[in-house]
């Protein structure tokens, strides 16, 4: 709990910095996040690499491992389902594009946005930073709450990268494997599904 | 986002090889923790700085929150519907 703590501060501040233009109108750090990105996943690798478990782990759910992504489908189309019940705004195909971003927004939001329109495009960045914020700030919760897999699921695509270190942090770096694994199928996915969709 | 990959796969070699040497590998996990609160800064100020985004949050940000929640949500439950068929065995 302490550590989300630290990690929304560093966000906030970070939110704020922004807000009120406390550095350079070029430097939006997007440049600097790819190269923080790449120092993390040769961490995490590092991680990974280090801890005997991993390759256990993966020997003994072999097949299975596709389950895994496959859920984080079928339960991201059935909760845009039952919120598109509640928005008379959005159609439910609209929805279910939106969700299909999986977490993956600077991807999904273009796709949405070429193909629905500016709002709709806008609605899918913000929803798929919220996924990815969402599963950083509450990954720890999550794996307490419903068990080891479910920071895996929240993060969707942004488990094989942006939400992998803190999500090796809260359920154990002999997940890494599979958390990778997922993003990477639904990673893949995006692209093809949201055309399909919409 | 191949880079990231390929060093992400380079990481797992390196850390394999130097998997005896437990206070680099210790190391390794604090200079994690360091990049993450950097990371999470960046992010912060590329939403902070995006006009588009803050202009549009109060209209949008609503649906898209609301959207996010039960998207997220209902993937943890049908995942661990999933675990609890499929993988309780282990």
């Amino acid at each position: 709990m302490k550590n989300t703590l630290i990690i929304l501060v560093f966000f906030v501040a970070g939110l704020f910095a922004g807000l009120f233009s406390l550095f350079p109108e070029s430097f939006t750090g997007e440049q600097m996040t790819i190269y923080v990105l790449y120092l993390l996943l040769f961490l995490v690798g590092l991680g990974v690499g280090a801890n005997q478990h991993t390759l256990k782990l993966l020997r003994s759910v072999n097949l299975r491992i596709f389950l895994v992504p496959l859920s984080v489908v079928i339960g991201t189309f059935l909760g845009t389902l039952v919120y598109s019940f509640f928005d008379d705004g959005l159609t439910l195909r609209e929805c279910w594009a939106v969700g299909s971003g999986f977490g993956y927004y600077s991807l999904s939001s273009v796709i949405i946005k070429e193909m629905a329109g500016e709002s709709l495009g806008v609605i899918a960045l913000l929803s798929n930073i919220i996924r990815e914020i969402l599963t950083l700030l509450l990954a720890p919760v999550l794996s307490r709450v419903f068990g080891r897999y479910a920071p895996i699921s929240a993060g969707g695509a942004t488990s094989m990268d942006t939400t992998l270190p803190m999500i090796t942090r809260s359920v154990g770096t002999e997940y890494a494997a599979i958390s990778v694994f997922s993003g990477l199928i639904l990673t893949l996915l995006v692209p093809f599904i949201i055309p399909l969709i919409l | 986002m191949i880079i990231g990959i390929a060093l992400l796969v380079v990481g797992i070699f390196t850390g394999y090889l130097l998997r005896n040497r437990k206070k680099l590998i210790a190391l390794g996990s604090r200079f994690t923790d360091g990049a993450i609160f950097m990371l999470l800064f960046f992010l912060g100020l590329s939403v902070g700085s995006n006009q588009a985004v803050v202009s549009n949050f109060n209209q949008l940000g609503l649906q898209a929150f609301l959207l996010t929640v039960l998207a997220t949500l209902g993937s943890i439950l049908v995942t661990q519907w999933f675990y609890r068929m499929f993988f309780k065995d282990q």
